[in-house]
């Protein structure tokens, strides 16, 4: 490696653009710039300074801000393009097959393409995921290779900086001082405003807020623990994400949740009185109609005492009892459930009566539950009704065989034999709501529906994730690194005696400008500073030599 | 008077003091002195007088809205863009005292203008909370993604006055006539308040039923004349306009018409201004901005990005995933309104490494203060308005 030496003497790694000791430029382009380029001091960066195994050529390719840029960009339009048509966790279809037909159903041709381009699943496909793992590499490789060199030359930064680095300032003065010990009297102001000043024989060097050059670099360690524990979730076991439905009066054991039970009292759902909604709400209701206020489930959360057997659901303690309300999940050993779905009046019960299709007379009732019928029902009186099938959500009949949709009791039908003294034999038949069958022919008695007993039903939602504080920890850091590099600027103000004894003033600050100047001003005025100009900002130079020439 | 209309009146108050300001600040950067003479100085201290005391009236809006309400007013499209064009406003004066620029307020208050009365377009009852907004993260997440997003809204301000007065207009180029797109831009919002207004005037009202895409029977009221109908339609209010075309089931033919209206408003009031002016409406503005310093409207637009960028990550990020977490159970769920958040976010990380590591300053920086805000506004219109999802609570 051919180390550069400035014409100071020191020695700078290749790549160097200003002198690490003095400042002067050391490049050809550094010397054509009327104003230096202060990015990164001008230090060597590794992706600079080696280019020769494959190793440096990916560490180089992933240590540019402009493939960093590009890489943002790519992941926006991506984003952008995934908000077009709702993405399949939105559609309400599950199978593949019923997915593709909703795109094509719902949004034409535009909807297959977008759906066969995998489009509809966009977020999950391997090549946005990839994109996300580029940008994580990106910030890996483009911090380390700034902020090394960065950190070190600003660590030994010399105080009396060549005269060729002062004028490519941005602010910048050179000239007599009128006054008298014009570097004390600069310290002094300075420290009053706060500066850190540093003297060596006839220089001076003033800085303030150097932490806030590390701020981006804190951010991008908050962002890449926050990326690393997104990629823990992808791993089995860092979290949960289960649905459990329950209904009003049942206990069920939590899924995914070893030995908690969750006993639902009841479902409540609450809207908005038009009636008592006061005036305020009143012109709202009116116009968009019924308005919920209150979605909720009020739970018992049990545990299995560590003793009970597996399968063993009895002595089950208790351990809290709650409301779930929606923004008010159930929180316990780690867990959130929460109020996520509903369903009304799921049919609970069906009351019968087993009477004589002639005489109308009773022989006595029954009540079926529908979730757990039992094989007969005794009357008493020498009659039953024994349940030879039973069908919670009939759909009709295949081949003479009754049908059903699912296991939910939304249709219930029962093929069940009626027993009596006077019909010892039984009589079959199959009853559902508002019909009756009688397969075998004509029959003596008939089951007559009377009514049914209905019940709320709770879908929640159960998640754990182990995550969520690696999570937290890469936003808090981010928070700090970005509040650390918005909020505070990094100024230096250096102030020179040059041989010739003229004074020589130079100032930067990362960011704004504005105060920097300000602070200038001060310090020009209390130490009869020569004035400075800044050298960018060619219209109020204008502005100024205008002033002078109408005055 | 109840509180809901003293808080209405409030409202109008500190729109009326915003369109005065405005002129004030006109008042300011006009003529040939430079901004800090004396007189100059007297005009730009009265506006930001006016603008402060409608400030006020704006925020004595808010928080007897709130009163009334019960709960923060930022629950509905009105009242969320209403708050957005205060908290502009209230940047803008934070900007205004640390650099005391009257020509931002020139601009900065007439783009506040329109924000609010855009806003007054969308039905103004007070909503009551649906049980998914009953949280104090409503009031925490909301305004502070708000303000990040107002002031960031002031750096494309800043870089609108820099475009104005750094790109020849006079000039056929791609510059000039971007920059009159986005005044194009502007006047079609206004295109979209006067149809609004003018229908609403008219109290148009036209019932149709129509079968939605999954082949149900529903009904639609429409408040401009329909022009285009939903699939399907059958009119049920006699003696209305019959619609010029049918739309599929996909397209709500209602937004479709309303959108139209704007844009055929939009086309006729800027085809009339650029009639009566006889050049770019950007030529006419671009004395207005004249006065402004290059480089301090550059800083300003750089600082306030600086300053925004925190407070919109906390807020439409950070915030917005604990609330997530909290109400739906999962901290992010690539629904629209978060995905947007997430481009906007991005889109500024992008515009921070540009300008600090490949040294895009000036125009350029400028340009992408303003597409920026593009991205800001089309989060608040279109995600919420022609996207569905679980944010479209409007």
């Amino acid at each position: 490696m051919n180390n550069i030496i400035c014409a100071c003497g020191h020695e700078n790694p290749e790549g160097t653009v200003l002198c690490g000791n003095c400042g002067r430029p050391l490049t050809k382009e550094a010397k054509d710039l009327k104003l230096a380029d202060m990015r990164y001091e001008g230090s060597a960066r590794r992706s600079q300074t080696y280019n020769k195994s494959i190793i440096d050529k990916i560490w180089n390719f992933f240590s540019s801000v402009k493939i960093g840029v590009t890489i943002i960009i790519m992941i926006l339009v991506a984003a952008a393009i995934g908000t077009i048509l709702p993405q399949v966790l939105y559609v309400p279809a599950s199978t593949e097959a019923d997915i593709a037909a909703y795109y094509e159903r719902v949004y034409g041709t535009f909807g297959k393409i977008y759906y066969e381009l995998g489009l509809s699943d966009l977020y999950g496909s391997w090549w946005f995921q990839t994109l996300i793992g580029m940008l994580g590499i990106s910030l890996i490789v483009a911090s380390l290779d700034r902020f090394i060199p960065l950190y070190n030359s600003l660590k030994k930064q010399r105080t009396r900086r060549h005269e060729s680095f002062m004028k490519r300032q941005r602010l910048f003065a050179l000239g007599e001082s009128v006054g008298q010990e014009t570097l004390t009297k600069s310290e002094a102001k300075l420290k009053e405003l706060r500066y850190d000043v540093k003297r060596e024989d006839g220089a001076l060097l003033a800085e303030k807020g150097r932490f806030s050059r590390w701020g981006p670099y804190v951010n991008h360690v908050g962002l890449i623990i926050f990326l690393f524990g997104v990629m823990l979730r992808a791993l089995p076991g860092f979290y949960v994400d289960e649905t459990m439905w329950i209904r009003e009066g049942e206990t069920r054991a939590i899924p995914e949740a070893p030995g908690y039970y969750l006993e639902s009292k009841d479902f409540i759902l609450e809207t908005y009185d038009k009636e008592q909604a006061d005036e305020v709400f009143g012109d709202a209701i009116e116009r968009v109609g019924t308005i919920a206020s209150n979605y909720q489930t009020d739970v018992v959360l049990y545990k299995k005492p560590e003793s009970a057997l597996p399968g063993q659901t009895e002595n089950l303690e208790e351990v809290k009892k709650e409301s779930i309300q929606v923004n008010k999940p159930l929180k316990f050993d780690g867990f959130a459930v929460y109020q996520m779905d509903f369903r009304l009046d799921e049919l609970k019960t069906m009351h019968f009566v087993l009477s004589n299709k002639a005489t109308g007379e009773s022989l006595g009732d029954l009540a079926i539950d529908l979730v757990n019928p039992e094989t007969t029902y005794d009357l008493g009186n020498g009659s039953s009704v024994k349940l030879l099938g039973y069908y919670p959500d009939f759909s009709g009949f295949e081949n003479g065989e009754p049908q059903t949709k699912s296991p939910v009791p939304n249709n219930p039908a029962f093929l069940v034999r009626m027993t009596t003294p006077e019909t010892p034999k039984g009589e079959t038949s199959f009853v559902a709501i508002k019909q009756t069958v009688e397969p075998l022919g004509e029959n003596a008695y008939k089951l007559e529906f009377q009514n049914v007993d209905t019940r709320d039903v709770s879908g929640l939602t159960i998640r754990k994730d182990k995550t969520l504080w690696i999570l937290a920890l890469g936003g808090l850091i981010f928070m700090i690194g970005v509040a650390q590099g918005s909020y505070f600027n990094h100024r230096r103000i250096w102030i020179h005696e040059t041989k010739d004894g003229q004074f020589a003033v130079a100032a930067h600050t990362n960011k704004n400008w504005f105060a920097i100047k300000k602070e200038l001003d001060q310090v020009t005025e209390a130490a009869q500073l020569p004035l400075y100009k800044d050298q960018q900002d060619s219209e109020s130079q204008e502005l100024k030599k205008d002033g002078e020439k109408s005055s | 008077m109840t509180l809901v209309s003293i808080s209405g009146n409030l409202l109008f108050v500190a729109f009326i003091c915003y369109l005065i300001a405005t002129l004030f600040f006109g008042g300011a950067v006009k003529g040939s002195k430079p901004e800090t003479s004396d007189s100059e100085k007297r005009w730009g201290r009265i506006g930001i007088i006016v603008t402060i005391v409608g400030f006020i009236a704006n925020l004595a809006y808010f928080i007897t809205r709130w009163i009334a309400a019960g709960h923060a007013p930022v629950s509905n499209l009105f009242e969320f863009t209403t708050a957005f064009g205060m908290m502009v406003v209230g940047a803008f004066i934070l900007i205004y005292f640390i650099y005391r620029t009257p020509s931002l307020g020139l601009f900065a208050l007439p783009i506040a203008i329109i924000i609010i009365g855009f806003a007054s377009m969308f039905p103004r009852d007070i909503n009551p909370l649906i049980p998914a907004l009953k949280s104090y993260w409503l009031t925490v997440h909301v305004i502070t993604a708000a303000l990040g997003e107002a002031i960031l809204a002031i750096s494309a301000v800043a870089g609108l006055i820099y475009l104005l007065k750094n790109v020849d207009v006079t000039k056929r180029s791609k510059q000039s006539f971007w920059l009159e797109a986005v005044m194009f831009t502007l006047v079609l919002t206004l295109g979209f308040v006067a149809s609004t207004t003018t229908f609403s005037v008219m109290d148009y009202e036209a019932k149709f039923s129509y079968v939605d895409k999954e082949q149900k029977d529903q009904e639609i009221t429409y408040n401009t004349p329909p022009i285009f109908g939903m699939n399907e339609y059958k009119a049920l209010t006699p003696g209305t306009m019959t619609p010029l075309a049918e739309m599929p089931p996909l397209v709500n033919a209602k937004k479709l018409t309303t959108v139209t209206w704007s844009l055929l408003f939009g086309v006729v009031l800027y085809g009339l201004i650029r009639l009566i002016i006889r050049k770019p409406i950007a030529a006419v503005l671009k004395p207005f901005a004249q006065k402004a310093n290059s480089q301090l409207m550059d800083e300003i637009g750089y600082r306030a990005v600086s300053i925004g960028f925190p407070v919109f990550t906390l807020g439409a990020l950070i915030f917005a995933m604990i609330w997530a977490q909290e109400a739906w159970s999962r901290f992010w769920g690539w629904d629209p309104k978060e995905v947007w958040a997430l481009i906007t976010w991005l889109f500024y990380a992008a515009f921070l490494h540009l300008r600090l590591s490949r040294g895009w300053h000036g125009e350029k920086s400028a340009w992408l203060a303003v597409i920026g805000f593009i991205i800001i506004m089309f989060n608040l219109i279109a995600v919420n308005l022609i996207i569905a999802g679980l944010h479209s609570y409007a």
